[in-house]
């Protein structure tokens, strides 16, 4: 008992107050892209050469990234002679719309849109993990840690879909995993929210040419809120959860 | 045909052997002290599949291989070598080679087959519809958990015959997470190699991405950078220390254990986030390339990782024994889910699992990469082979790693990060092989005639070590089943690959 106190102490108090306090994100993190006014040189496609999962698409007036293709691997920003793409260390990378992913010259990314009301000071969800890597799954799961303390806002991820609001998907749903995909969704009460994490749930990510794959939630069921990132940051997940919830700053 | 697991051979040197006498060679060479590292059918044409044997030694030393001519039947080896049982079955599912007389064919990931069997064109399985081992009796009943399960975990499924509750026998149907990873790297090396690697497992990002790079310096013979190779095996031995940190507070979490819990979640977050400081992202993605590091570190960073560490060290020895010596927390993990070294060896457990149970398998140590000596990670092993067991090996290498990284760290070779590579060379076959924190990963290719790959196999540890999950419960209460599979924790898209 007294050794178990003792270490108590020792390990001391590590929740982070967020989102008051920014985050402490590594020197080298790769967040939301941005893409410069300048022109693109003649004939320059070295960008697109790069991009694994064909996230990139030549406007006339340069670039646009699909973040919710994009892997983050930052093969675009290395490549580019002129430096028009940058990668940020802003995590805040969460829409409610697949067009706010979208990043150009012109559309730095829409604003991440409307909260929904209901959901303000409780938000429980299904995790589903259909054909993901266990990575997206594993920053789901962190969240429940000291160091976020999900429960601090509210947010619950719960067993059955029964007492769920809605799902939070990861993967790209295999043919194997569809029919549970809809067979969980199916299972949670109206109102109920699609939520997909990572790439490979909005767009399939880099198994969007498997052909056991069905590129991503988005493909099967309306989808309410996407987090991009490979896998997103814990953050970034926190931020589009309380992006819905009306409580992101 | 003997190679060393860091060269490249030509298979067409090798005597290309009848189904028959295939079966006879593996069997041979397993009862000679040999296990299997890997087992997949190779494509000849369009009709035409050969099988291929990578057999790696008890001790070290050179692997062998043994390879088929197209064939569409052979003698199944699963009779006398319960390891080979799952991999009979998958090349069977994959492409219709059909081992006569293995004792229950069934699909493993439930996928369309690669091709129709010789003509006969098989229906897709549906995922999960096939005969399950069953118990009959009064009284005994069947617990059905899955594909979803209960928590934020990958999909799978189980059956348990129980008897009151007494679990019988557990058996696990996989193949959820399939993906169709290894038809996809294919034709490559190309932009999305390296991804498809580091998402072969998410958790294991680092490991599977060294076997690649290893496999693809043994076709070019290329000597890797030796800062780069010193830097991929410290991101390896963080990945261990993160996900070993995060087993042991989930199993003190399965028994009611909360402060290990609560820390090791913690902790293992540090550990991550060390990953990050060197390539940005907490799963180590895009800080490996054939011939080194994309990325190099400067002083500043290297004295800032040696300073995390020593912390995050520190806590987590403060958090695990705090649980490992608590009598509540003994009398759990005690004699739960135990498996001999005999039966270890028998369905060819590795990693922790194996040396829990006495197997000093460690590739670390049996086949260390290029550069490393063999004893600077010294091995960790226990006998009893029981859930104690498995959390203790795991607490050894947490020690264990976390001086390596130091010694490291304090030594790091000088010079560029990464040697470039040239491209692969054509009619080649190589193996690499890196001891992830779950186990021995090996991956094997084999380039065509223009240089691609013609096949590439993924063999992740828990392909070998699921059914050593199975075996663990029998005779357990079905109450020690989220115990017994945390002690184990394997990955399922590892598997279904």
């Amino acid at each position: 008992m007294f050794d178990v106190v003792r270490e108590r102490v020792r390990q001391g108090y590590r929740t982070c107050r967020y989102p008051a306090l920014a985050p402490e994100l590594p020197e080298r993190f790769l967040g939301r892209p941005r893409i410069a006014a300048a022109p693109c040189p003649p004939g320059c496609a070295d960008c697109l050469a790069q991009c694994p999962v064909k996230a990139l698409e030549l406007r006339p007036q340069g670039p646009a990234l699909d973040m919710g293709r994009c892997v983050f691997c930052g093969a675009c920003a290395r490549t580019c002679p002129q430096k028009t793409i940058v990668f940020s260390r802003d995590h805040r990378v969460a829409s409610r719309s697949r067009e706010g992913l979208i990043i150009s010259s012109t559309d730095p990314g829409q604003q991440p849109g409307k909260a929904i009301p209901l959901f303000r000071r409780s938000l429980r969800l299904r995790q589903v993990s259909a054909a993901g890597c266990n990575a997206c799954e594993a920053d789901c799961n962190v969240l429940t840690t000291p160091v976020f303390d999900l429960g601090s806002y509210g947010i619950d991820f719960v067993a059955a879909p029964r007492h769920a609001d809605g799902i939070a998907v990861t993967g790209p749903v295999s043919e194997n995993m569809r029919q549970a995909t809809l067979d969980t969704f199916d299972a949670v009460p109206d109102p109920r929210l699609v939520i997909a994490v990572g790439a490979c749930a909005i767009s399939g990510g880099i198994f969007r040419d498997s052909g056991e794959c069905h590129q991503g939630v988005s493909a099967l069921l309306p989808v309410d809120l996407y987090i991009p990132g490979c896998p997103p940051h814990p953050w970034s997940i926190l931020d589009g959860f309380l992006t819905l919830m009306g409580r992101s700053r | 045909m003997d190679f060393s697991y860091r060269e490249s051979v030509d298979l067409r040197d090798a005597p290309c052997l009848s189904g028959e006498n295939f079966a006879v060679e593996v069997q041979a060479c397993i009862a000679r002290g040999f296990r299997v590292g890997a087992f997949f059918g190779l494509p000849h044409g369009p009709e035409d599949v050969g099988l291929v044997a990578v057999l790696c030694p008890e001790e070290d030393g050179n692997l062998c291989v043994l390879h088929s001519r197209p064939l569409t039947s052979y003698p199944s080896m699963s009779p006398t070598c319960a390891e080979l049982h799952w991999f009979e079955r998958e090349v069977h599912e994959q492409w219709g080679i059909t081992p006569e007389g293995h004792p229950w064919l069934k699909p493993i990931r439930f996928h369309a087959p690669a091709r129709s069997a010789f003509g006969e064109v098989r229906p897709r399985p549906l995922p999960g519809q096939t005969s399950y081992f069953a118990v009959q009796g009064p009284q005994v009943h069947e617990v059905a958990v899955g594909p979803v399960h209960a928590g934020v975990i990958e999909p799978g499924h189980f059956r348990f015959q129980c008897l009151g509750e007494e679990v019988l026998h557990l058996e696990i149907s996989l193949g959820f997470q399939h993906r169709d990873i290894e038809r996809m790297l294919t034709g490559g090396p190309d932009a999305r190699t390296m991804h498809l690697m580091e998402n072969a497992a998410g958790d294991t990002s680092i490991g599977h991405s060294f076997a690649h790079c290893a496999l693809f310096e043994a076709l070019t013979r290329t000597e890797p950078a030796p800062r780069g190779q010193m830097l991929r095996r410290v991101a390896l031995e963080l990945e261990r220390l993160a996900n070993h940190t995060g087993d042991l507070g989930a199993l003190a979490g399965d028994v009611g254990f909360l402060p290990t819990l609560s820390y090791c979640g913690r902790i293992r977050g540090d550990f991550l986030n060390m990953t990050a400081l060197l390539c940005g992202k907490r799963f180590g993605r895009g800080l490996l390339c054939p011939g080194g590091t994309k990325l190099d570190v400067d002083e500043a960073l290297i004295a800032e990782l040696r300073k995390r560490l020593a912390a995050a060290h520190r806590d987590a020895r403060g958090a695990v024994d705090l649980c490992l010596y608590s009598n509540t927390v003994r009398a759990r993990y005690d004699d739960c889910g135990p498996i001999s070294t005999n039966a270890a060896r028998a369905c060819g457990l590795v990693g922790v699992a194996a040396r829990a149970s006495g197997l000093a398998r460690d590739a670390r140590v049996q086949f260390p990469v290029a550069g490393a000596a063999p004893g600077d990670i010294p091995l960790s092993k226990c006998e009893s082979g029981d859930v104690y067991a498995r959390a203790c090996v795991r607490s050894h290498e947490l020690d264990r790693s976390a001086d390596f990284i130091q010694r490291a760290l304090n030594a790091l070779p000088e010079g560029k990060s990464a040697v470039s590579t040239p491209a692969l060379p054509p009619h080649r076959m190589a193996v690499g092989i890196i001891e992830g924190w779950r186990g021995e990963i090996c991956h094997v290719a084999l380039t065509d005639a223009e240089g691609r790959f013609a096949a590439y196999k993924i063999v992740d540890p828990s392909f070998h070590n699921w059914f050593g999950l199975a075996l663990a419960l029998r005779g357990q209460q079905i109450s020690d089943f989220p115990l017994c599979n945390k002690s184990f924790n394997l990955s399922y898209c590892g598997h279904d690959l």
